[in-house]
């Protein structure tokens, strides 16, 4: 619901204000980006960190990252989020940063311990959706944004339902915990 | 050689360590080799070095075992590709070195073939015969047969197009290569080819049973066991499913994949194909060792391979001609209800057939095999066989996959679990001739290690919760036990020191695909992940953890 609620407006401003707050924050989850960035462009450093809230808390991106992920064969290194050939993404250690920008890096632009680089292969909106869907398997997605069902054989508890997001700590190789 | 001869019986005549004695054993020295993947080599003795082959990163260690102690002699680091880590399937596993004339050859896992000089470590050559951005790997130990070093690929998870070759020991120089797939050529099918059954006769079948142009990324690796006949001068090597792991984009036989070769070792021409899984919808592979033996069976004796396959079915076949002479289950098969002896076809379930979008559930054994890697032993004493293997069900999906060249070209996602008796993993001893179970050991994991027979008639084996055991070889009881620091997934070998004593060693060190939950450090939460395994060993992180260390054992 996205309609704003005048008498209770009138009533209590204050409350008003938190209640409008709340609803715009709720009307991102369904909002449809209509102008992308264009296949191929390059999106400017300083501009990528608005981008990556809008993309986050946006259930149709998110949703989108999910089906692109079995696509692109993410699945195939990642699984559903427990990891294979490739780290698990559902646990709280981050080799290259949890951070969305430092996902959308790895997922851009490769890692020399055997990710594919998959910018300029896949147009820049996928993968950001991409990302935004790495961040919601590790909790990290707003809860109505995340997806809560699988099309598929269910092999762990539902990105929304499963709270993944566990302390901070500090990993024996070395690698950064995030955020 | 990691299987002890040619055969691959992994039998030591060794028998000064007996059932009656292996109760003292005790531990003579241990090393460190500071990598924390999956262990899963044989240590290799020879000319009084040990030497021992690490998982990626690969290092080679010579360890003199004429001083106490058996200090390092020399130490090589192959210092691979680190990309080849994303891609190795299962975990970064390196099944041991092989030692020929003084030399010491050794794969990586960016598919380099490393030939070293065994006394001093010196690199004699390097050749690197495969692309890690394409998905391929190198885990296997090579083998030498007379002046050729023979390896093969690894990745068919990838939908890389599977081959053998042979490489010239002095100059690593590839004198042949062999495909699994496409055109007969390249499959070095020619006018020597006679395999026994009329389903794998024709032209072309490498191209014919599959889609248009699908044979290019088909998979059928082969890189895994090899054992060589000196008297017919043949090799005998299995190779690995095909791809996709969606089966429905995948009409057809798919050959030469999941079936086992015999092939000339002179120029790798191929002798005989038998087909054990056509179009294998369960990614079983025929990879599992052959155990070359002459079996006094009804009839008389013939010359066999006894291979147990992942398919749940040890085939014990005429070596000399393709011809199975049996086909029994060793484990709890659901996916197929038997092998017709005199077509050779496995007769497939109907209801456990995949369909993309459709879960099908209870499938034995799960696409881990009745048994994996893990090479059995063979005791001409007691003239059984003793497996290592797990005992694992599945469900699955398959899902529709697009191939995006060094990713996996799967389609399938897949939860294992443990199979009826809620034991993971068993330890058989078959007998070839009967074909049936002599005894069985349950275990609660899967039972990942090789297996090692002595003539002592004592049975070895490790566990992955750390475990190495030692059993009777005739009736499966237990002698004597010791917990190492990691779960066992090695392969265990009994030599002769230079002091004249026997010793039998083993690494340990958890990983491999069983093990890649705690070695890859997964979250078991997911119960699809390593493939699926994950969902079968949630427990395993609270058993054991990394750590590779070499355990040597002797009598006081």
């Amino acid at each position: 619901m996205c309609s704003r609620s005048p008498d209770r407006a009138a009533a209590a401003p204050a409350f008003a204000l938190a209640a409008m707050l709340l609803l715009l924050t709720a009307c991102e989850r369904e909002e449809r980006r209509f102008e992308p960035p264009s296949p191929g462009a390059r999106v400017k450093t300083e501009q990528r960190a608005s981008m990556i809230a809008s993309y986050e808390r946006n259930a149709y991106a998110v949703a989108t990252g999910k089906r692109l992920w079995t696509w692109y064969n993410c699945n195939g290194c990642h699984a559903y989020g427990g990891g294979a050939s490739g780290p698990a993404l559902i646990d709280d250690v981050w080799i290259y940063g949890g951070d969305a920008l430092s996902i959308y890096t790895t997922i851009a632009e490769g890692r020399p311990n055997g990710m594919p680089a998959y910018g300029g292969r896949v147009p820049e909106d996928q993968l950001w959706q991409l990302t935004a869907y790495v961040r919601s398997l590790a909790g990290f997605a707003t809860r109505d944004s995340a997806p809560n069902r699988d099309d598929a054989l269910l092999t762990r508890p539902p990105e929304a339902l499963g709270d993944t997001r566990k302390p901070e700590t500090a990993h024996p190789s070395g690698a950064t915990v995030q955020p | 050689m990691p299987a002890h001869d040619y055969a691959s019986t992994r039998y030591s005549p060794l028998s000064e360590i007996s059932t009656a004695n292996v109760g003292s054993l005790r531990l003579a020295f241990t090393f460190s080799t500071g990598v924390l993947r999956g262990h899963e080599a044989a240590p290799i003795v020879a000319a009084g070095m040990m030497y021992i082959a690490t998982p990626y990163p690969n290092i080679v260690y010579a360890l003199n075992l004429a001083a106490p102690g058996a200090p390092l002699a020399w130490k090589f680091e192959a210092k691979p590709d680190a990309f080849a880590q994303g891609v190795a399937c299962c975990d970064v596993v390196n099944r041991g070195a092989v030692y020929a004339d003084g030399r010491l050859f050794v794969n990586a896992l960016d598919n380099s073939t490393i030939a070293l000089e065994a006394k001093s470590g010196k690199v004699l050559w390097r050749y690197r015969s495969g692309d890690v951005r394409a998905g391929e790997t190198r885990i296997m130990a090579p083998l030498v047969v007379k002046d050729r070093v023979l390896i093969g690929n690894a990745g068919s998870e990838f939908g890389v197009r599977g081959w053998l070759a042979a490489l010239d020991t002095s100059s690593g120089r590839e004198a042949w290569r062999a495909y699994s797939t496409g055109p007969d050529r390249d499959v070095l099918i020619g006018a020597d080819y006679r395999p026994f059954y009329a389903k794998e006769k024709g032209a072309d079948l490498g191209v014919s049973t599959w889609p248009r142009d699908a044979w290019k990324r088909g998979g059928g690796t082969a890189g895994s066991w090899i054992s060589y006949d000196p008297d017919l001068d043949l090799i005998y090597y299995g190779t690995a499913k095909p791809a996709p792991g969606n089966a429905e984009q995948r009409p057809g036989d798919n050959k030469f994949t999941s079936g086992l070769f015999a092939r000339a070792a002179r120029n790798g021409e191929a002798r005989w194909f038998y087909q054990l899984t056509p179009h294998d919808e369960f990614h079983y592979d025929a990879g599992n060792e052959n155990i070359l033996i002459d079996l006094a069976l009804p009839g008389g004796v013939r010359k066999t391979l006894v291979h147990p396959d992942s398919n749940g079915y040890v085939y014990v076949m005429d070596r000399t001609t393709g011809e199975v002479i049996s086909a029994t289950p060793f484990v709890h098969v659901t996916s197929s209800r038997g092998v017709e002896l005199d077509t050779g076809v496995l007769r497939y379930t109907p209801d456990r057939q995949q369909r993309t979008g459709i879960v099908v559930r209870d499938i034995c054994p799960a696409s881990a095999g009745g048994k994996n890697w893990q090479p059995s032993a063979y005791s001409p004493r007691t003239r059984l066989v003793y497996i290592p293997h797990q005992n694992l069900c599945q469900d699955e999906e398959a899902i529709q996959v697009s191939y995006i060249a060094g990713t996996p070209y799967m389609g399938a996602i897949v939860k294992m679990m443990p199979g009826p008796g809620g034991h993971r993993g068993i330890l058989t001893a078959w007998d070839p001739v009967a074909a049936r179970a002599a005894w069985t050991i349950r275990e609660d994991l899967p039972v990942w290690s090789g297996a090692l027979a002595t003539a002592g008639d004592v049975v070895f084996y490790g566990t992955m919760d750390g475990w190495f055991k030692a059993v009777d070889a005739k009736d499966g009881k237990a002698l004597w036990q010791f917990k190492t620091g990691s779960g066992i997934v090695g392969q265990p070998i009994a030599y002769r020191g230079p002091d004249g004593k026997q010793y039998v060693a083993v690494l340990s060190g958890v990983g491999g695909w069983a093990g890649a939950v705690v070695a890859r450090d997964l979250d078991v939460r997911d119960g699809s992940a390593a493939h699926g395994f994950a969902n079968a060993v949630p427990d395993l992180p609270l058993r054991t953890t990394k750590g590779g260390m070499l355990y040597v054992f002797a009598l006081p």
